[in-house]
């Protein structure tokens, strides 16, 4: 029941995207359309993504109210791709700060008819929560909300995976490190599930692994080396510094000899496996150059991919393109 | 002025009355039950055809904001909502600013109260000064001015030893300290239960042992000081478990339970409803049942609102940035007669919860009827189903995660001090 709010929330009456908040609640035909939208905007390898026509004179408004460069500015390319006009609000240390409401924040944006939200908080549930309050005929995208979510992300590495491995069906999948505060991890397994890979596994310790972890259809492995075997895809999460103050952790040291990826360990995976990251990685904590640099590492393309992800997303909820699609 | 409620059905559970028959008012008390007294004239005559007529009922906990947060409610309208409630007499919780650490404090909520004469308002002070956690608030003076006991709320003691003060100076008086059991480091800035919910919207998870480690450590302290302890609206099955055991151990231990803690689960959140934020949070079906069934064993002897009035900014916000708890005084009997439809609680049960219950856990003479007592009373149709409109609430917080849910059983009359505060 709870499924079916979210997904009448974020679709439109013809079930397509009206926002893209979770990948929660979204069907497989979907995230197939969005990854085959991608495509279409993909160029043939070694040339840069085509600008195409479809959100001219749209305004879009990427609103971060956390920093991160490197998110904003793949929004903004695909954006531009698009070639609609940008605004960028970085609101975490202006409005917010004195005293104005998010709401109020929100207000003050739309009245310079944007159309479409590009949003990045610090607090889960945030990108809902101006879905809820924002104008009829408003998107928002979320950006990556607290631990909720990060759509795109999963989105995308989705999309590197397919360009690898073809169908999702027969691949076993790891995911790495600290699960419990990843938003990009909570996206990406319930993508991988609903696209219906044979298993996806968390590895970590228990303190990084959330509370009924199995409950989002994934099974738990404390042993890298058991984790691993096997699989045909690696992602690696981002460890934060402060996880050791937390007291999750003893030691960099420690987690990198448990739980670091190095080209040794990588072996018991399959032959033919790839290596992901969301970024920004640390280089000798959640994994050793030789593998991030390594010929099994995709990390580079993810990066590449993102914009043509993002495009497609931005895209369908404008209902202006869409792969083979109903749109104008 | 002279009151006759007649063709009642009165429950009176404190007495095990259940009969159809008249009650008399007169001079604010209960004068009669069955046939007036001599040349007993009434001015006024209730007809209570088909209703149950049962003592007005008793909140052990609602934060009413006055003094000090008037944008979320005052004592004028969340007494008004309290009358539509059927509820006569309120204990109001310490956390007013300035708190309810000092008789003047007392003083000013009781007068205004008084004079506004739609509810008993009565107070519990706060346990250490300012709610802090540090100093112990001059309990004897507390008491002497009026207060009903004495709490913390929402801000549990971390320190053990500021707690076994509290606990023995308290005791020194025989004055019952009501505790929130909580552990603040387990808490760690969680705003749901910790549990798949939590784990699947990445909301930072307060685990149900927050509140067992607390509970755990209160009776080990209440059995090592023999104060008279009473947890604060519980949340979960293993604290149920620990009490029961704690009372056939014969320690002088009693529990409430707030009503959304049996109707709502984490699952309820879902959608980041921020009406459902509240502390402790909703935990798992497990633990709705296991207190369902501890307070139908009468581990647990009250069900009270744990009424928070919010203005609308305070819930307008991502989830964990909002404030916690729901505006409870208006569906808090309708929540209570809901558990009467599901087969947990007969119907004199479910209204002790609510009357003689709460009351006789603070030794309060108020939540029965029986000739002599003041004349609180509450009248409701078992029959009349009503859907709850948050814009139709009378309190000043329409902050209620019910808002749309068909009831049964709505009250038609409040009668306070033997004067009609309500009318439906």
């Amino acid at each position: 029941m709870a499924g079916k709010r979210h997904q009448n929330f974020q679709l439109n009456e013809q079930g397509g995207l009206r926002h893209f908040l979770t990948i929660d609640g979204l069907s497989r035909e979907l995230l197939t359309r969005i990854l085959d939208t991608a495509e279409s905007f993909a160029a043939l390898p070694g040339r840069p993504v085509k600008k195409v026509p479809a959100l001219r004179g749209r305004v879009i408004t990427n609103l971060f109210f956390e920093n991160s460069t490197r998110t904003r500015t793949t929004f903004e390319l695909a954006a531009k791709r698009l070639s609609a006009d940008v605004l960028n609000f970085n609101v975490s240390t202006s409005a917010t700060s004195k005293g104005e409401t998010l709401l109020d924040t929100l207000r003050n944006i739309e009245a310079m008819h944007s159309e479409m939200f590009v949003v990045r908080h610090n607090q889960s549930g945030a990108a809902h929560f101006i879905a809820r309050h924002a104008a009829p005929g408003v998107s928002v995208i979320n950006a990556g909300d607290g631990r909720h979510a990060h759509p795109t992300q999963a989105m995308l590495d989705m999309f590197t995976i397919r360009k690898h491995k073809g169908e999702f069906t027969p691949l076993r999948v790891a995911i790495v490190g600290d699960i419990l505060h990843s938003r990009v991890a909570r996206s990406q397994i319930l993508a991988l599930n609903t696209l219906g890979v044979t298993e996806v596994r968390v590895v970590g310790p228990h303190t990084l692994i959330p509370t009924d972890a199995r409950a989002m259809g994934v099974h738990v492995y404390h042993d890298l080396d058991q984790g691993l075997r096997d699989v045909d895809v690696v992602i690696m999460l981002r460890l934060q510094r402060e996880r050791m103050a937390g007291a999750l952790l003893p030691s960099e040291e420690e987690y990198f000899r448990l739980y670091g990826l190095t080209n040794e360990r990588l072996a018991v995976a399959k032959p033919d496996a790839i290596v992901m990251h969301p970024g920004p990685m640390n280089r000798g904590v959640e994994m050793e150059s030789e593998v991030a640099d390594g010929p099994r590492s995709v990390i580079l393309q993810q990066v590449s991919y993102g914009i043509a992800v993002r495009m497609a997303v931005m895209s369908m909820c404008m209902q202006t393109y869409e792969a083979g699609g109903e749109g104008a | 002025m002279n009151v006759s409620i007649v063709n009642g059905r009165i429950i009176d559970p404190a007495s095990g009355t259940d009969l159809h028959t008249d009650l008399h008012i007169h001079a604010q008390q209960v004068v009669a039950i069955g046939k007036p007294p001599e040349s007993f004239q009434a001015h006024e005559t209730i007809d209570a055809e088909g209703q149950i007529v049962c003592p007005g009922l008793v909140d052990i906990s609602a934060s009413l904001r006055e003094p000090g947060f008037t944008a979320k409610g005052s004592l004028a309208s969340e007494t008004q909502a309290a009358a539509k409630g059927g509820i006569t007499t309120l204990i109001c919780t310490p956390d007013t600013s300035p708190v309810i650490d000092s008789p003047a404090v007392i003083e000013f909520i009781h007068r205004t109260a008084r004079k506004l004469r739609r509810a008993r308002v009565l107070t519990a002070a706060a346990l250490t000064q300012d709610l802090e956690g540090q100093q112990l608030s001059n309990m004897a003076t507390l008491r002497a001015a009026g207060c009903v006991g004495l709490t913390n709320v929402r801000h549990p003691l971390s320190n053990t030893l500021v707690e076994r003060r509290a606990l023995e100076y308290a005791a020194t008086f025989g004055i019952t300290v009501m505790l929130s059991p909580e552990d603040r480091h387990l808490r760690a800035g969680g705003c749901v239960h910790e549990g798949a919910v939590a784990t699947r919207l990445g909301l930072p998870g307060i685990p149900s042992a927050a509140e067992t480690v607390a509970v755990a450590r209160d009776l080990a302290l209440a059995e090592h000081t023999g104060a008279r302890i009473h947890f604060r609206t519980l949340s979960t099955a293993g604290s149920a478990r620990m009490l029961k055991e704690a009372q056939a151990a014969q320690l002088l231990v009693s529990a409430d339970v707030a009503a959304h803690q049996l109707h709502l689960t984490e699952n309820d959140v879902e959608d980041f409803d921020a009406n459902c934020h509240v502390s402790p949070p909703l935990r798992t079906l497990t633990d709705r049942d296991a207190l369902r069934q501890a307070l139908a064993d009468g581990t647990i002897g009250a069900i009270c609102s744990d009424h928070q009035p919010h203005e609308p900014d305070a819930k307008e916000a991502p989830f964990p940035e909002t404030a916690t708890g729901i505006s409870g005084l208006e569906s808090l009997l309708a929540l209570t007669l809901r558990l009467v439809d599901e087969g947990l609680l007969s119907l004199s049960d479910a209204i002790a919860r609510v009357t003689c219950g709460p009351a006789d856990l603070l030794g309060l003479p108020y939540g029965r009827i029986g000739v002599g007592t003041p004349a609180d009373i509450c009248i409701f149709d078992p029959e009349i189903c009503w859907t709850l409109d948050a814009a139709e609430m009378l309190s000043e917080g329409h902050n209620t995660p019910f808002h749309g849910w068909d009831f049964q059983g709505a009250v038609t009359h409040t009668l306070f001090n033997g004067r009609l505060v309500y009318r439906r």
